[in-house]
């Protein structure tokens, strides 16, 4: 008997949960409809210049068209591509450089003055050098997304590293360790949680060193496209462009996330 | 024979607004088997000692032997046990507990098994697979004595090992301590506030002074008392003798007098 009220308690509680939870999903289809549905009047009723935001209709007609003719698939690809190269190239040089800070005080601060201003420096400016550097291709791209991403993902890396509890390696050094082994037994595992962290900021930096190389130098690509659009007054093209990009950007955030839950859960 | 010896250990601390003498002086012996305390007001250097002799940083000045071996010469394994267990909580308890011969490069089916007899011996068996954070703070401890055991170190330096658990917790530990340190008679150096805790678990007890640390007096715990467990102790008849003389000097230290006796205790 006090089972089953004890039950009914807790079921009450799912049930709140739940219809809670509902009202938020519909409230968000309820935005997006909206956004939809204002966006196709305003245009139809040309209350916004159909010719410069093109409407729902016409940029899902687009799309549809050019994944049919397969040309939307070859541009996303590309600039897939190119932003996870350049994310896991910015994380994991970010991450090599903090432990060579680590590894020498006396390196991070004659080195310090530098992160500053490297960190400081809005790093798509430094885009026509790379280009003139190595060439306009993709390789120059691919370190577009890296480059935004790696000066920051050092200083916070190399910062957990700094802020790993002393007495953790006091213990390790009374064992007999080595300062190689403080790093692998301590330093590195005790600052897995805030690498992970990085890696979500790292995702969307990415897609923005990317897209602007794209701007830049390709001739292909989704940041091409929304140049070209630009360039022959195609709107639809650019908004066409725009949702992909928004899709996939999420999708990737998302998979980021996903990574991150696994990764708490295998490391800690 | 003096198992380990300080003869004129100072120590300086260093910082750019100017140094501190934390250590002046300090000339001790102590055999195989004993088993001392330091106590004295904070900052009067006793954790500086522990630290040194841990071989976490050198001494400015004076010699220490262990074994009569030089102690920075010496590749003997010392214990040192830290205020809280700093046990790594991404490790279960047998790594956290063979942290040292991984270190040494010496794990061998001969040290599991001897790192689940002193699990055993703590009470602990079957916990080898937990995780830190599955454990409560006595039990934490625990596993951070097994840690310290398994080195086989020559020397046990506690610094207030206790002082972070509850009260009850605190007495059974430092009954299986005192057991364990006579069953396999180890030589051990406490450092603690706890007047009580020296008295019940030591043979001799050094009281420091403050600025700049030195040891101004050493006192015998008497016969009857060092035999007894912890917990006994302090019922003991002797025990409150002792626990006032000492405490009369605790107190006659903070004015900082009778500095003239303690040349010639200090030789007791």
């Amino acid at each position: 008997m006090k089972e089953t009220i004890d039950r009914i308690f807790y079921d009450n509680y799912l049930k709140k949960i739940r219809s809670e939870t509902r009202v938020v999903t519909i409230w968000q289809l309820i935005i997006f409809i909206l956004f939809i549905a204002i966006w196709e009047i305003a245009s139809r009723f040309r209350f916004i210049d159909p010719l410069l935001f093109s409407s729902p209709t016409k940029v899902s007609q687009l799309i549809y068209e050019k994944i049919i003719d397969g040309s939307m698939l070859n541009h996303l690809q590309y600039t897939l591509f190119e932003t996870i190269l350049g994310f896991i190239l910015g994380t994991v040089l970010g991450i090599i450089i903090a432990t060579i800070l680590w590894t020498s005080q006396k390196f991070a601060r004659i080195s310090d003055p530098y992160l500053v201003v490297l960190n400081a420096m809005p790093k798509v400016a430094l885009g026509p050098i790379i280009i003139v550097a190595l060439g306009p291709g993709f390789l120059s791209i691919i370190i577009m997304g890296a480059i935004i991403s790696v000066i920051i993902t050092t200083l916070i890396v190399y910062s957990a590293f700094n802020e790993v509890d002393p007495n953790y390696q006091k213990v390790l050094k009374s064992l007999g360790a080595t300062r190689s082994q403080c790093f692998k037994e301590a330093i590195f595992p005790a600052a897995i949680p805030t690498m992970i962290s990085t890696l979500k900021v790292n995702v969307g930096l990415s897609w923005v060193g990317v897209i602007v190389g794209e701007f830049l130098v390709s001739n292909q690509g989704l940041g091409y496209l929304i140049i070209y659009g630009f360039q022959v007054f195609d709107f639809s093209l650019v908004m066409s462009s725009l949702v992909i990009i928004a899709i996939f950007a999420a999708l990737m955030y998302k998979g980021v996330e996903k990574l991150e839950d696994w990764l708490i859960k295998h490391t800690t | 024979m003096a198992f380990l010896t300080l003869d004129n250990v100072s120590h300086y601390y260093f910082s750019t607004t100017g140094y501190t003498k934390a250590l002046e002086d300090i000339s001790l012996s102590i055999d195989e088997g004993e088993f001392v305390s330091i106590i004295g007001p904070s900052g009067c250097g006793k954790s500086t000692i522990l630290s040194i002799i841990a071989r976490l940083m050198q001494q400015t000045e004076g010699h220490i032997k262990l074994k009569n071996e030089p102690l920075a010469d010496s590749s003997l394994n010392i214990g040192y046990m830290l205020q809280q267990d700093y046990l790594f909580p991404w490790k279960t308890v047998m790594d956290n507990i063979l942290l040292g011969p991984k270190i040494n490069g010496q794990i061998t089916d001969q040290t599991k098994i001897h790192a689940r007899q002193l699990l055993a011996d703590v009470n602990m068996a079957e916990t080898e697979n937990d995780f830190p954070s599955e454990l409560s703070g006595g039990m934490r401890q625990r596993i951070a004595l097994v840690r310290t055991l398994i080195t086989n170190p020559e020397i046990l330096l506690f610094d207030e090992p206790f002082s972070a658990l509850d009260y009850v917790t605190k007495l059974k530990l430092e009954n299986l301590v005192a057991k364990l340190m006579e069953t396999y008679n180890k030589t051990a150096i406490l450092v603690t506030h706890d007047l009580g805790e020296a008295i019940s678990m030591s043979d001799r007890i050094f009281l420091m002074e403050t600025a700049p640390g030195r040891i101004a007096k050493t006192f015998e715990v008497p016969e009857e008392l060092r035999n007894e467990a912890p917990f006994f102790v302090r019922r003991h008849p002797k025990y409150q003798p002792i626990f006032d003389k000492i405490w009369k000097h605790l107190n006659d230290d903070m004015s900082d007098e009778n500095k003239g006796v303690t040349t010639d205790e200090r030789n007791n």
